[in-house]
């Protein structure tokens, strides 16, 4: 399946990514999918990261961990956290074949974070669900 | 799974190295990082085990310029080739685009090469692609070695117990001296975005 996000519903995936996430403290933000493309990055300018060798390793990292949880039962996990000294890193998923991932300092919650997230995921399925019919 | 972004005007293509394991599809990846290092602004990452060997992937993402108005960005993945690392081969092979198969041509590994790309077939029909259909090149490594007096399987050989029935356009190569790498490469591309521009039609 190859797919097409056209300019408007671009737009409306940005907005939402900076009006929750950006806008509420959080470094930087992508939406990508499960083979490693990224749809939409955002950041608030204070670092660059090499955004397509993170979202290879992020896929990847997510497909491992869903095999992980059929073997002991469970359908999925579908959402991670990773903590560091001075940056976390939060994936969940989005429907069957999309991943939001945001990276965060220690100046967020992570309560705050995942409603925050939980938000995100709710207005982007609007817009990626009719995706997967195509 | 190529991913077309109208907004940014860019393409991403995903181009997975498959074949048995030892056979060297890191080294293809790391010679087309050598070679191309000036147009690669990243770096190559690659998740090893302890051997030195391939644990889950190694990925070079590559631009390749405009087409008809698209940035055309390749991702270039590999698997592990050992036989025991399916599940993570199987999660590499999501949403690709286009196939690099690269067979081992020393005559030792006549079979390994036959199972894996067998066991190429059985992953793909998971994801409901047909080896059949996706943009594939066969790549018949380790050339350089015959100067060495190690017996080679011919070409005839290889092709018979590959591609007598996929038919796909193949390159005898040495990978780790760079020769029909790039031949490789440059046939997979027009291949895999061919046919993207055909599912776009």
């Amino acid at each position: 399946m190859s797919y097409t996000l056209g300019q408007k519903q671009l737009d409306r995936i940005e907005d939402i990514l900076n009006q929750d996430l950006i806008e509420n403290g959080v470094r930087c933000v992508f939406l990508i999918d499960m083979a490693g493309n990224i749809i939409a990055n955002l950041d608030n300018g204070e670092k660059q990261h090499d955004i397509y060798s993170l979202a290879a390793l992020a896929a990847g990292n997510f497909g491992a961990v869903s095999a992980m949880a059929k073997i002991i039962g469970e359908n999925e996990f579908s959402l991670l956290f990773h903590k560091g000294k001075k940056e976390n890193i939060h994936f969940n998923k989005i429907t069957t074949e999309f991943l939001l991932i945001t990276i965060f300092g220690n100046d967020i919650s992570l309560g705050f974070l995942r409603l925050k997230v939980a938000d995100s995921v709710e207005q982007l399925k609007t817009i990626l669900e009719p995706l997967l019919s195509l | 799974m190529a991913f077309v972004n109208l907004k940014n005007k860019d393409i991403q293509v995903k181009i997975v190295y498959y074949g048995p394991g030892r056979g060297g599809k890191t080294t293809n990846l790391e010679y087309i990082y050598k070679k191309f290092r000036k147009r690669i602004n990243t770096e190559m990452v690659t998740v090893k085990t302890h051997g030195d060997r391939t644990l889950f992937f190694d990925f070079l993402p590559f631009d390749i310029g405009m087409i008809n108005g698209y940035d055309v960005k390749i991702q270039l993945y590999t698997v592990p080739g050992q036989v025991k690392y399916n599940a993570t081969r199987r999660l590499v092979l999501r949403g690709v685009d286009g196939i690099v198969f690269v067979a081992d041509a020393m005559a030792v590994r006549r079979e390994k090469n036959v199972l894996s790309l067998k066991n190429l077939q059985e992953n793909l029909s998971n994801y409901k692609k047909s080896i059949f259909k996706i943009p594939c090149v066969m790549q018949y490594n380790k050339l350089d070695l015959s100067e060495q007096g190690i017996p080679l399987l011919s070409t005839d050989i290889l092709e018979n117990d590959l591609n007598s029935q996929l038919k796909r356009p193949f390159f005898s190569a040495s990978a780790l001296k760079g020769t029909n790498v790039v031949a490789t490469l440059k046939k997979i591309i027009t291949m895999t975005v061919a046919s993207i521009r055909r599912d776009f039609k």
